[in-house]
């Protein structure tokens, strides 16, 4: 409990005193964070809807693949996307692995599941009333999966919140394609865990704090925001 | 436009012939010859489950009948616009303002950008809400929504517009403004199909019933004679369950 309170008030005086590594690690995080979280949602909210109007055989395994790869477990994305962009992976030659690119791009692949899982399901919901009335004023697929995705859209900043959750707290992925490597693949997750296996505590609660901070606030913005947003459009 | 419209048939009669739907192994609806012309407004009647919802679903093309034909006189579109539309017993509201919600439709309908909020106007003003135009649709009440629901069909010009018990849901003030925006949509030339429940809005607003029992059709006569006299058992049994009409 000593160490805690002794790490929290370092954590303190490193946050207030605008450390510069620290405010470093958090703006690459974001970007790094951001940037999975925009790619997966342009891929994944047009997925998610023409999954929830269309009809297909195999639909539903692919239904049950999306849900299941929400819990897609971060080292083995990490694994797959290192074999990649390894040297001597189909990838290798654009040089990729430990930058922040291949980090974007692991982050994406671990966003995007849960992106088309929870659009597929808002959609779907909002299909089954909009079905009857799309049909009749003559909305083909492509249309009714557009009118769906600006209908949901309020749901759909929960969905994207829930991305960018996933993106920012995860450490395997971008330890394993990033490599931790300071000052050019550090992130807060990575950090973290560095520092607290060297017993560097309050830079490691610090950052903690600062993530968690981060997370709390843009969810309380998207809420905020949110709630306005459904009082003004019902 | 004007032009292409002279040359085309019109959309009706609508002629039914030996329509049936199957679903979940049940039969509901069995061997329907019906023949739906221009002109008089139809009311269809019949009690929960006599399959109504389903005869309006398949002449719309919503539903595809199991067997049997169902044939428009002329093609159901012309430059775009569905000849025919229907209004649902729960009005279904996209999340924007009433106008857009009209322009909507009026855009699915390939009408240009230019001519789409004119028309819309017009349509909102039709039903009377155009004071309302701006305000996100689905913060209106229940009957302002299915006034706006009207509206998006109007603003199509169908020659035939269904209606699957429209006011189901609404009070009296509000079920009347409906029933005043669905008057003057036949007065201007709509063929009207509308399904209901209520005696008292069959006499109000239909000319001719179409009484479904069970699946099947059992009679059809002008209103007066089959609210006063009706010739099937079933409906005799039908208008002594629902309330006095007066």
């Amino acid at each position: 409990m000593g160490d805690f309170s002794a790490a929290s008030r370092a954590a303190l005086d490193l946050i207030t005193g605008g450390d510069p590594r620290l405010f470093d690690i958090v703006v690459l995080s974001l970007q790094v964070s951001v940037s999975a979280v925009v790619i997966a949602a342009l891929i994944g909210l047009p997925l998610g809807a023409a999954l929830a109007v269309s009809r297909f055989p195999g639909r539903q395994a692919l239904v049950v693949m999306t849900n299941a790869l929400m819990g897609l477990p971060p080292v083995v994305v990490g694994l797959v996307v290192y074999l990649l962009l390894s040297r001597a992976g189909p990838l290798g030659e654009f040089g990729l692995l430990f930058t922040p690119q291949a980090m974007v791009i692991a982050q994406a692949l671990l966003v995007l599941p849960i992106v088309v899982a929870l659009t597929r399901q808002a959609a779907e919901d909002a299909w089954i009333d909009y079905n009857d009335l799309l049909r009749s004023l003559g909305a083909g697929p492509t249309r009714a999966a557009i009118t769906l995705l600006w209908d949901i859209r309020f749901s759909l900043v929960t969905t994207v919140l829930a991305g960018f959750g996933r993106a920012a707290a995860e450490v395997g992925a971008v330890m394993i394609v990033g490599g931790n490597i300071d000052g050019v693949t550090r992130v807060m997750t990575t950090a973290i865990a560095l520092e607290t296996s060297k017993g560097d505590l309050p830079l490691a609660l610090g950052l903690g704090a600062i993530l968690i901070g981060i997370v709390v606030a843009v969810n309380a913005v998207a809420y905020l925001l949110k709630e306005a947003a459904m009082r003004r459009y019902g | 436009m004007s032009g292409s419209m002279a040359t085309t048939n019109t959309l009706l009669p609508l002629r039914l012939v030996d329509v049936s739907f199957e679903a979940g192994g049940k039969r509901l609806l069995d061997r329907v010859n019906l023949v739906i012309d221009a002109g008089p407004r139809t009311i269809v009647l019949g009690p929960n489950g006599a399959g109504k919802s389903i005869l309006m679903r398949l002449c719309h093309g919503l539903l595809q009948p199991t067997a049997g034909q169902i044939d428009f006189n002329g093609p159901e579109t012309v430059d775009g616009r569905r000849r025919h539309a229907m209004v649902f017993q729960r009005p279904v509201m996209l999340r924007r303002s009433a106008l857009e919600n009209v322009a909507y439709g009026l855009a699915l309908a390939g009408v240009p950008h230019a001519r789409r909020l004119r028309e819309a106007q017009d349509a909102l003003e039709h039903v009377g809400l155009k004071h309302l135009a701006a305000q996100p649709a689905r913060t209106l009440s229940g009957g302002e929504q299915q006034r706006l629901a009207l509206a998006r069909a109007w603003a199509l010009r169908p020659e035939l517009l269904l209606l699957d018990e429209p006011t189901a849901n609404l009070d009296p003030s509000a079920a009347q403004a409906v029933e005043a925006a669905i008057q003057r949509m036949h007065e201007a030339g709509t063929k009207i199909v509308l399904i209901t429940h209520n005696l008292g809005q069959a006499h109000r607003l239909g000319d001719e019933v179409v009484f479904l029992d069970a699946g099947r059709v059992t009679e059809r006569a002008p209103v007066q004679q089959f609210l006063q006299s009706p010739a099937s058992p079933q409906a005799t049994a039908f208008i002594k369950g629902e309330l006095p009409w007066k």
